[in-house]
């Protein structure tokens, strides 16, 4: 019934798209991206238009293996020495040829170039030398094996270079990369057109003549869209709309595992507000995590789709830990813990809480549960924006707040947990854990790496300076006439392969 | 005397009566809302989670398995709260500015009156949403920010009856019997423009209610557990295919209440002032 | 009050806007070079960076100097978050709200102005009673959850219009007609209500006049003396007070156009507050607020023109 009353929510959207679908790829992204410039940008559904708009260096697979994509081969000469052969007869969109120059130029740009956001990404670059037109040097400061996965994200995107320095600042009004497709208009908040570029050196791979990107943050708009086909496809379902969705034999719900964690950050050293009992006592914040049912958070929240953690990365990743398992809720221990901290109940502890809805809930559920344990949890909602300033001014006693992950654990790791690191808002500092962290850098074999982090997990369960709650999954609506969709974890869509079935 | 006629008046108007009489109901379920509402408001049930409306629960459940109806009596207490203090604050601010603009004239009415222009320049809505933001998202900033923003109407209201008044005889006398301004103000001004400020305030409740409900529409008015009516229409857009119980009832609860504001405002008008009518 | 004076005035309140619009930002929580920040946030060096880019670190009188005399010449500033200019983000957008608001304020006079004719018609009537109650009722209703209501019947369970969205009427007008009507309606139905009341106050002291008495002595049918002769002057100050009504469109265009997902002004502002992109927030509200004031003084203008009494006061 409801199925029905669906499908003719847009009714005059449909007759419109249909024949538009034939050569026009629709795709729904959850908000609108921010500057279309890989060296400034900083959202994540900016990357999502990348994909179509500039390759990478790299790329990484559904398997979170690396790649080739605009490198073709890569060798150490030694730890600290990086050898990139590149991809011959590659073209921006503007026809300049892509070659070693551009590759150092790009990288140089994303160092030095005035508000940059990738320089903090890739600071451990020394600096860049070419060896000749196909071959490019990099030289680190100190081994990092986490670099190459840096370099299948927007770090790696190799932007024209007689383009970018005319255009300069204002380049992402009209970025020019080597992508499958082009840039040709934006209307903010409603679209972002891409046209296909001819000169793609993969170009047997993309079967759409233009992609348009709209931002639909309403999931009403686009679940309706999705059904009528005014969409072909979605970024970011929601778990609540999955079963609607699935009941619909013209769509496909594709979910797979993320990268994203949810968590709650303490703070534990940064100002006032970290002398709270919450920050100060271990124990109370082991038995907070106790009292949390992270299953049923789960369930009520998100359809019991998104999978209970404590690690930072994701099952599917080959850096998780294993025998590091979510716990069952135990609220008899957590009881004991919170008597055993010596601080009088209720204990009152506030949470900043970002204001969208899903974590407004998420908020009010850990409320109720914890309210079990003598925890009175004061929820503070905020916009998002504040959020992230109270963040960084140490003015919360928790906080509320989710990471889209990266494809190598350190881009989960690192910058969180390391003492002195850019999103420590908590200013946790242990000397063991700073310890796995430098060393795992130094570490190329995976297995090496995954031990420093079981020595860092280790460490983390005691002191618990982020209680991580769930991973959610990537959950994809798209009309089932397409095909070649790979799910990738980072939930980044890519464009090559995709196609319209008969 | 005077007085007495317009109570008449006013008791001679149905639908003005019968805003007063919803009001006292609502004022009413708010007050004892613990008695009456058949749950607990903020007891989550993970085994009840948007239930369709029941003999048990009548306006069914929400996402966290909470009664709705006994969130829609205890929303009652934020909107009318939200109500009436911010009106207070804006009649707080703006009579007094009104009194002092009229009152003094010249360069003080100039200036305050080019700020009130200024103020009502600004789309109402932006400039309580920006407030808001800026004292930090809660029920109780949301209603500062609101009455702020509603303070000009009151000024201009409380200058033009000001103006009205000063200029009338009596008052023109006493000023030249040598009264102190302060006294006129206290003993000829300041009943007079009673009425119209009365009837602004009646109207300006009901624009006060759906202000807060707006503002937590957006996510920044009452904080979590509590309800307010607009914060559950917030969480209500989320489902509204397959919920739609959770955006009916609280909405329903506003117009309800707003409308009885609107009559009985325009109850007051014509009761206090004939010649509108 | 003397043309002249009011016009005057306009130029101090709008300085006054632009100082209001100003300070109301800087004010606002959240550091925006926190914001801007993002991942790099726990950087000193970064947010000083930025600061320094965007004159954050100056002083305030600076940087409201800095950016009122761009404004002057013509420069509204660039978003920080897209850097797309503000003057074409508001070239884009402007014509939705507008689109939207004058498809609203027709809706608005087609049931306003009828519905308070009969109202003064059957003064104390039953019908006046109902146009009353349909006019409260519309006052009454919040304009987001009045969208939602629509969206739920007229959308999902009659299929009848799109529940949201927005098409350009230069692509597809008839899509673009069925996407803005709901909005429009919405919109307009608090207008209606207003512009009921003024037209039949108007109409009531028309009636009353001598040449409608006279006209009726004639002989001539009441249709006629009511349209050709009463609502025709009655309609000079609804007109010019309905204009006024313009700053209430603009105002409820903030929820509408989010309920409806609407990429117009109201949710570009929105949205810009809460990325505290300053810029957008500016340039939106000044030309908001100039616009407001232009309109009133254009009705005033108006009034004057068409009221003659008027000009000796």
């Amino acid at each position: 019934m409801r199925l029905f009353l669906l499908a003719a929510f847009c009714g005059l959207t449909c007759l419109s798209a249909a024949a538009a679908s034939a050569q026009t790829l629709h795709i729904a992204l959850r908000e609108d991206a921010d500057i279309l410039d890989p060296t400034l940008a900083r959202s994540y559904v900016g990357r999502i238009v990348f994909a179509g708009l500039c390759d990478k260096l790299f790329d990484i697979d559904e398997k979170l293996q690396i790649v080739p994509q605009l490198a073709l081969s890569y060798e150490w000469s030694d730890p600290k020495t990086l050898v990139l052969h590149l991809r011959p007869n590659v073209t921006f969109h503007d026809g300049e040829a892509f070659d070693a120059d551009a590759v150092k130029y790009s990288l140089e740009r994303h160092l030095t170039m005035q508000g940059s956001f990738r320089r903090a990404e890739i600071s451990v670059i020394d600096h860049v030398a070419v060896v000749d037109p196909m071959t490019v040097r990099l030289v680190l400061k100190s081994p990092s094996s986490p670099l190459l996965a840096i370099l299948s994200d927007r770090a790696g995107m190799i932007v024209a270079p007689k383009a970018a320095e005319a255009a300069g600042k204002d380049f992402g009004l009209h970025p020019v990369c080597t992508g499958p497709f082009q840039f040709t208009e934006r209307v903010a908040q409603d679209r972002i057109v891409l046209d296909r570029y001819p000169g793609y050196w993969d170009s047997r791979n993309v079967h759409f003549d233009r992609v348009i990107y709209q931002p639909m943050p309403d999931s009403a708009v686009l679940m309706a869209n999705l059904h009528t086909g005014g969409i072909d496809l979605a970024e970011r379902v929601l778990p609540s709309d999955v079963a609607e969705a699935r009941k619909d034999p013209k769509l496909r719900v594709i979910d797979s595992p993320s990268l994203w964690y949810n968590g709650i950050t303490f703070n534990l050293a940064h100002g006032d507000r970290a002398k709270a009992p919450i920050g100060q006592s271990a124990l109370l914040r082991q038995a907070f995590e106790a009292a949390i049912d992270r299953q049923a958070l789960s369930e009520v929240v998100f359809n019991g789709l998104y999978s209970p953690t404590i690690q930072a990365v994701p099952a599917s990743s080959p850096f998780y830990v294993p025998g590091f398992e979510a716990p069952a809720r135990d609220l008899a221990k957590a009881v004991a813990l919170v008597k055993q901290s010596g601080v009088p109940t209720p204990v009152v502890v506030s949470m900043n809480v970002p204001n969208t809805p899903d974590n407004t809930q998420t908020a009010e559920v850990i409320q109720a549960m914890v309210r079990e344990a003598g925890f009175d949890l004061k929820i503070n909602l905020i916009e998002f924006a504040s959020s992230l300033s109270a963040a960084a001014q140490g003015d919360f006693e928790s906080f509320l707040i989710g990471w889209s992950g990266r494809a190598d654990a350190d881009g989960d790791l690192y910058v969180f947990l390391h003492t002195g690191a850019g999103q420590n808002d908590g200013r946790y500092s242990n000397p063991v854990v700073d310890h796995a962290l430098d060393t795992a850098r130094g570490l190329t074999d995976v297995a090496a790496r995954r031990e420093q982090y079981r020595v860092l997990l280790e460490q983390e369960r005691q002191d618990l300076p982020i209680i991580y709650l769930n991973h959610p999954v990537n959950i994809v609506g798209m009309s089932a006439k397409l095909s070649g969709f790979r799910p990738i974890p980072d939930g980044i869509i890519r464009l090559q392969g995709l196609s319209v079935s008969k | 005397m005077v007085r007495g006629r317009a109570l008449n008046r006013f008791l001679q108007r149905p639908a003005a009566v019968a805003g007063l009489v919803v009001i006292a109901v609502f004022v009413t379920l708010a007050v004892l809302a613990p008695l009456i509402a058949p749950f607990d408001p903020i007891a989550t049930s993970w085994t009840a989670i948007r239930k369709a409306p029941s003999a048990l629960h009548w306006m069914g459940t929400d996402e966290n398995g909470r009664d709705v109806l006994s969130r829609v009596l205890f929303g009652a207490r934020a909107s009318l709260l939200a109500g009436v203090v911010s009106v207070a604050i804006a009649a707080g601010i703006g009579v007094p500015a009104g009194l002092l603009a009229g009152f003094a004239g010249g360069w003080i009415d100039a200036v305050l009156s080019r700020i009130v222009d200024a103020m009502l320049a600004c789309p109402f809505l932006i400039l309580a949403i920006a407030l808001t933001a800026f004292l930090g998202p809660n029920l109780t900033n949301a209603m500062i920010a609101i009455g702020v923003s509603t303070a000009p109407r009151f000024m201009r209201v409380a200058r033009a009856a000001t103006l009205e008044i000063a200029g009338l005889d009596y008052v023109q006398a006493a000023t030249t019997l040598g009264t102190t301004p302060l006294r006129i103000v206290v003993r000829h001004v300041a009943p007079n423009i009673l009425p119209p400020v009365l009837v602004q305030a009646s109207l300006a409740l009901a624009a006060a209610i759906i202000a807060e409900a707006s503002l937590s529409f957006l996510g920044l008015g009452q904080q979590p557990p509590s309800p307010s009516w607009g914060s559950m229409l917030n969480s209500a857009q989320r489902f509204l295919t397959q919920a739609p119980w959770l955006a009916v009832f609280p909405g329903l609860a506003i117009f309800l209440c707003v409308l009885s504001f609107n009559l009985v405002g325009d109850g007051l008008r014509d009761a206090l002032d004939p010649r509108g009518r | 009050m003397k043309l002249g004076a009011r016009i005057a005035q306009v130029i101090p309140t709008i300085l006054l806007v632009s100082v209001l619009v100003f300070c109301l930002q800087q004010l606002m929580p959240g550091d925006p070079a926190i914001v801007l920040a993002g991942e790099e946030r726990g950087d000193p060096r970064v947010l000083a960076q930025i600061r320094a880019e965007l004159w954050l670190d100056r002083s305030l009188p600076e940087q409201y100097w800095h950016w009122i005399s761009n404004v002057v010449h013509g420069d509204l500033g660039h978003s920080w978050r897209t850097r797309q200019p503000v003057a074409e983000l508001i070239a884009q957008k402007l014509p939705v709200t507008a689109q939207v608001g004058v498809m609203a304020f027709l809706i608005a006079v087609l049931i306003g102005v009828p519905a308070g004719v009969v109202a003064a018609v059957k003064r104390d009537g039953p019908w006046d009673y109902v146009a009353n109650a349909i006019g409260l009722a519309g006052l009454s209703m919040p304009n987001f959850w009045l969208g939602i209501m629509l969206i739920l019947f007229v959308s999902v369970d009659l299929g009848w219009l799109p529940a949201s969205g927005y098409v350009s009427p230069w692509e597809d007008w008839r899509q673009s007609l069925a996407t803005t009507v709901m909005p429009a309606f919405v919109l307009g139905n608090s207008i209606a209500a207003i512009l009921m009341r003024h037209t039949r106050s108007a109409m009531l002291s028309v009636l009353d006049q001598d040449y409608i008495r006279t006209a009726r002595a004639k002989g001539l049918a009441e249709m006629t003396v009511i349209l050709r002769h009463a609502l025709r002057n009655a309609l000079i100050p609804v007109v010019t007070l309905g204009a006024l009504e313009l700053g209430t469109l603009l105002s409820g265009a903030v929820l509408t156009e989010q309920v409806f997902s609407i990429p117009g002004f109201g949710k570009m502002v929105v949205d810009a507050v809460f990325n505290r992109d300053y810029p957008v927030v500016q340039g939106v509200v000044l030309v908001t607020a100039l616009l407001f004031i232009l309109l009133n003084l254009l009705a005033d203008i108006l009034y004057v023109l068409v009221d003659p009494r008027l000009r000796r006061a």
